[in-house]
């Protein structure tokens, strides 16, 4: 059974690679099974641990035994979870000609609730406590910073001021305001090369795992 | 398409077929055990492809253009060749591996290290060397470890990780007992949701472990009520649910101490966290994996996979500046 498991996999990991060369049966074949086998198994996974598992289990939950499986107590219901369902099944009303209007109030539901659980979490978290890292010494007496932390700090607080100053549309980018946005705009294109150094790295790992799965999981060459 | 150039297709296909046939029955039957270059052959390897990188660039000059297929054909010697290279390379520990590492060297032997998995397969190359590095540690420095995942396949990646950890000779030594110095609670759905009710009751949103045994039935989590009773933590993130969310809900509402392991794509964004102190220590991608190898002493896949990684990054740079000399040599510029 191994062996049939790992030529699937090698067959399939070729048929995706294979659209390097052109579009082919063999690629559609692979992309085709990935699609379907990745839908069908979110739906599980969605089904046993949302509907089952939260819903189902919640509302109707088992009797407590004890471990020789003799009665102890009934489980407690949540019918609060009833109210959740009920939004869920509101939602489907979007596929049924004239009452599709009704699906607007779970989703303000969602938005709503998502708004104010997310605001606070944000604001602390990406607002605040971003300020706060960015408000650092550059330097003074008793200040025991490295050279190379000095500079660090004075980037740090420069390139965000010059980041800051770019996306300030109110006011013509011209004169020390103008040659501030364009030193904000070089800052913010240095962080998307980073980023993207960062991104080729990550897709060539992907490409590295499937390599070391074809050459040493598949045809053991690799010692 | 001419019926040749089908035939000539189908026969490469074949061919590899046979070729993949034979050295799998090697592998099987014993007689392939592995390929490796000699540093000479090694050496005289990265030569060549210097020479033909240079060769292309000359030729760009001269005004012929490359296909996408040499492209790929050359990342793909770059990612492949370096598995078989007797090559070492060196690289040093960067100050957020450090300083991860650091806060995890100050913890006391029984100190209780929570690690979240939050990634699937797909993110496992460079996910899941970290994994085993960071769990390797704990169970040979005594350091109890309570496993959980937020993605549905989170907890599989970690026992795929535990099963790799368990193999080491000092983990081994120790003689680690499921329940008592590890425990793998399983997937919980509810993303950020469930890093809330843990900060209050850990055992409502893990009432049984992965394979179904109660809460109050393991001891090494018995007395663990919520985040106030965990040492530290370790994020594994891929994405939503991930470090973000533990940082905004656990870190700066429960003052949970954190370090995080991400995927490349994500780890520049996870560097404000680092720098406002809501991390302790931050691993990126293969590169982090590699370098809290390397500090830790226990030499794993992230190591071994950066040969390829730096080939690779090699390949890419001379192609943009191929790239760009091609830009510019057909004169694109002016026409924009």
């Amino acid at each position: 059974m191994e062996h049939v498991a790992v030529w699937i996999a090698a067959f399939l990991t070729l048929g995706i690679i294979s659209f390097l060369y052109k579009d082919n049966p063999w690629y559609k074949l692979s992309e085709a099974i990935f699609v379907g086998i990745s839908a069908g198994y979110w739906f599980v996974v969605l089904f046993w641990d949302n509907i089952y598992g939260k819903f189902w289990v919640g509302v109707f939950p088992p009797d407590v035994v004890d471990e020789a499986g003799n009665f102890v107590s009934h489980g407690v219901p949540d019918y609060a979870l009833i109210v959740g369902a009920v939004l869920g099944v509101l939602m489907l009303a979007r596929l049924l000609p004239g009452v599709g209007w009704i699906s607007r109030w779970p989703l303000a539901f969602i938005v709503g609730c998502t708004s104010g659980l997310y605001l606070m979490n944000y604001f602390s978290s990406n607002i605040m406590r971003q300020v706060q890292g960015t408000i650092i010494p550059l330097f003074g007496i008793g200040y025991g910073a490295s050279v190379y932390e000095i500079i660090g700090n004075i980037v740090i607080v420069g390139g965000t001021f010059a980041g800051l100053v770019y996306f300030f549309f109110s006011k013509e980018h011209r004169g020390a305001f103008g040659a501030t946005a364009k030193v904000g705009i070089w800052v913010i294109m240095i962080t998307f090369g980073a980023s993207f150094g960062y991104t080729v790295m990550s897709r060539m790992s992907l490409l590295i795992g499937r390599i070391d799965f074809l050459f040493g999981d598949w045809l053991g060459l690799i010692k | 398409m001419s019926s040749t150039t089908r035939i000539r297709e189908l026969a490469v296909v074949i061919l590899i077929l046979v070729i993949s046939v034979i050295v799998y029955i090697g592998k099987i039957q014993g007689w392939n055990n592995g390929l490796m270059f000699s540093p000479a052959v090694s050496l005289t390897v990265v030569i060549v492809i210097f020479l033909l990188l240079l060769y292309i660039l000359l030729r760009t000059l001269q005004g012929h253009l490359i296909g996408r297929r040499t492209v790929f054909l050359f990342v793909g010697l770059a990612v492949v060749l370096p598995f078989f290279m007797t090559l070492t390379l060196k690289f040093r520990v960067s100050p957020e591996v450090q300083q991860l590492y650091d806060a995890l060297s100050e913890l006391q032997p029984g100190s209780k290290v929570l690690v979240s998995f939050d990634y699937d397969p797909p993110s496992a190359p460079e996910l899941q060397p970290m994994a085993v590095a960071f769990l390797r540690y704990c169970l040979s420095h005594d350091l109890k470890v309570i496993i959980i995942g937020l993605w549905p396949q989170g907890p599989q990646q970690a026992n795929l990780a535990l099963e790799d950890a368990l193999k080491s000779k000092e983990v081994a030594a120790k003689k680690p007992e499921y329940g008592v110095d590890y425990v793998n609670l399983g997937f919980q759905v509810g993303n950020e949701f469930v890093i809330q009710r843990m900060g209050t009751d850990f055992k409502s949103m893990f009432p049984k472990d992965y394979s179904g045994t109660v809460y109050d039935d393991l001891p090494l989590v018995r007395n663990v009520k919520n985040f106030s009773n965990i040492d530290y933590s370790f994020n594994l993130s891929a994405g939503y649910p991930g470090t973000q969310e533990w940082v905004q809900v656990a870190v700066d509402r429960y003052g949970l101490k954190m370090g995080a392991g991400n995927t490349a794509v994500q780890a520049p964004m996870m560097y404000t966290y680092l720098n406002a102190g809501q991390l302790v220590g931050l691993l990126g991608g293969m590169n982090g994996a590699a370098e809290f190898e390397l500090v830790t002493n226990e030499i794993g896949k992230g190591t071994k996979f950066m040969l390829s990684q730096s080939f690779a990054h090699m390949i890419v740079i001379a192609f943009i500046i191929i790239g760009n000399v091609a830009y510019f040599k057909s004169g694109r510029k002016k026409k924009l």
